[in-house]
């Protein structure tokens, strides 16, 4: 379990590191870098220009640079956006929590419709359970978010909705494979062939089973909801991370895109590694 | 089953042919404004009605599909090649690289897809021409999407490299890379032409998601994804049903395709 959790804390460290450098790589790359009003004024000779630039430490090296990006870093410094004009840092705090939201309120509604249309075809156990889940997730695996984020502006439905249709079929499937192969284990024939009721099945018999690979997927899907923030939250005028990505991307603002992209990383990595170590305890217990 | 199947390759095959055949169908191409018609609903001449800007919404459609079947099996072979070099590759080398190349992946793959490919997106130059932007739009999809076939294919050539006529060739001093492209690989073929086929619709969708947000195939070439950005000021279904047309067909072609490839599954399996 130690082992588990320092590999998780190692993959943490690592995304932020690669993340941070990547972000640090961009800043520096991106066009406009270092460049100032002041050194437009064509009174200025080349010495006040370079004077100037030796006081924004325009001229420190590669690793100088990286080391004062990683002290700001620390200090809760993300730079500034180049599109808005405001700190990185507070963008991300007044948008996060509304990205939140939308994503969890998402991922509880398609999973609780995938499970639901799971349950559905185990509790039937006919063809007609499994054909409807089927052909349910299989349309909505055909559509794109953004197709699924427009059709929720036309019909007036919340964002969270597109989220959760997004989520909805990779979970069924996932979580109707797995209740197939449970369902198909000599214990719970056993057990069936025995008399005992199907709720008595499922919830003593299938659920410990399946549930270490249900947590795992949970992490997945967190991965899952919070890419489809992107197209939902532009598309419905969500206000949230997602639309602000959007936004860096279409004005090419690339400290703020990558510290965004760094930012989510981290979420999805820890909510990765949580559900894993949930698994892993589950299934040891 | 096997009966949506051949439905599934019927509808591909008419999609293709169609799009092969755009120049017969829509001769005036898709760039072409009509100054009579802005936004007209389907007619004789427009069978799909015309866009904002007067563009035969059939033409467009059609050459649309074009670009998406020609590029995104690019794409797909792309990334399948990557995924053989960094999966195929580790998976028979084995101890550190293994590790490494797992650990990268397990990396690439808890990052939200679109999150990535936006980012990638907003780093390419601005000064391209539409061409040039498409076949980066499609590229940066190929460079970026190895990483879940490489997981597949990583597995697969660690369980190759402990068999039998794997240790014989070694043992008969046959050179790492020869052993690896004459005999791991084509023994992979099953799993790499699967792999194939499962990238093809993700990275339609993808092209899609990305050009309904505008940072994909830029304007005036267009792609399904340019073409459902229409949909954004709709205001009910029923107002103009003819700008749906673009999304029935790509959902045909995606669910073909998921069809054909749970049979691609079954043969693998």
């Amino acid at each position: 379990m130690t082992r588990k959790v320092f590999h998780h804390a190692v993959s943490l460290l690592v995304v932020l590191v690669l993340g941070g450098f990547l972000a640090a790589t961009m800043v520096r790359l991106a066009p406009g870098h270092n460049v100032d009003e002041e050194l437009l004024d064509a009174r200025l000779s080349s010495a006040s220009r370079q004077a100037i630039l030796q006081a924004r430490h325009g001229d420190q090296s590669a690793l100088q640079f990286y080391l004062h990006w990683a002290r700001n870093l620390l200090h809760g410094d993300l730079g500034t956006s180049q599109s808005l004009g405001q700190p990185v840092a507070q963008l991300i705090r007044d948008r996060a929590p509304v990205t939140a939201r939308v994503v969890c309120l998402g991922l509880l509604m398609g999973w609780s419709a995938a499970i639901a249309l799971v349950l559905f075809a185990a509790a039937t156990r006919r063809r007609v359970g499994d054909v409807a889940g089927i052909a349910v997730s299989g349309a909505l695996l055909s559509l794109p978010a953004a197709v699924l984020a427009l059709l929720s502006v036309i019909w007036n439905l919340a964002g969270s909705l597109a989220i959760g249709l997004v989520v909805l079929p990779r979970v069924h499937r996932y979580s109707w494979n797995l209740l197939q192969s449970a369902y198909a284990r000599p214990h719970i024939i056993t057990a069936r062939a025995k008399g005992l009721s199907a709720s008595r099945i499922f919830l003593f018999h299938v659920i410990p089973v399946v549930g270490p690979q249900l947590l795992a997927l949970a992490g997945i899907s967190v991965s899952l909801a919070v890419g489809a923030a992107i197209p939902v939250e532009a598309l419905c005028g969500i206000a949230g991370i997602g639309q602000l990505a959007w936004q860096a991307a279409l004005s090419r603002d690339l400290p703020l895109i990558v510290h965004l992209t760094t930012m989510v990383a981290l979420v999805t990595v820890t909510a990765n590694s949580l559900a894993d170590l949930a698994a892993g305890r589950e299934a040891a217990a | 089953m096997k009966l949506l199947r051949n439905a599934a390759w019927v509808c591909l095959a008419v999609v293709v042919i169609a799009s092969a055949a755009a120049p017969w169908l829509a001769p005036a191409g898709y760039a072409m404004q009509s100054r009579d018609s802005f936004a007209a609903p389907p007619s004789h001449e427009h069978w799909l009605g015309t866009d904002d800007l007067g563009r035969d919404r059939f033409a467009r459609l059609i050459y649309g599909t074009r670009i998406s079947l020609l590029l995104a099996p690019a794409a797909a072979l792309l990334s399948t090649l990557l995924a053989v070099l960094v999966g195929g590759l580790a998976g028979y080398m084995g101890g550190f690289w293994e590790k490494a190349a797992v650990g990268i992946n397990d990396l690439f793959l808890s990052l939200p897809w679109l999150f990535l490919l936006i980012t990638v997106r907003a780093m390419l130059p601005l000064d391209a021409s539409p061409l040039t932007s498409v076949a980066l739009t499609f590229l940066v999809l190929g460079l970026l999407g190895w990483t879940s076939a490489a997981r597949v294919l990583c597995a697969s050539a660690k369980t190759l490299r402990s068999s039998d006529f794997l240790r014989q060739a070694r043992a008969a001093g046959l050179p790492a890379s020869r052993l690896f492209w004459v005999h791991v690989v084509p023994n992979l073929r099953p799993v790499l032409a699967a792999q194939f086929w499962i990238s093809i619709p993700v990275f339609i969708l993808s092209e899609a998601n990305l050009s309904i947000l505008g940072l994909g195939v830029p304007e005036p070439m267009p792609s399904w994804g340019s073409l459902l950005r229409e949909l954004e000021g709709l205001v009910s279904f029923r107002e103009e049903p003819w700008k749906f047309v673009p999304l029935i067909v790509l959902v045909a072609v995606v669910t073909s395709f998921q069809l054909i490839l749970s049979d691609r599954e079954q043969v693998v399996a």
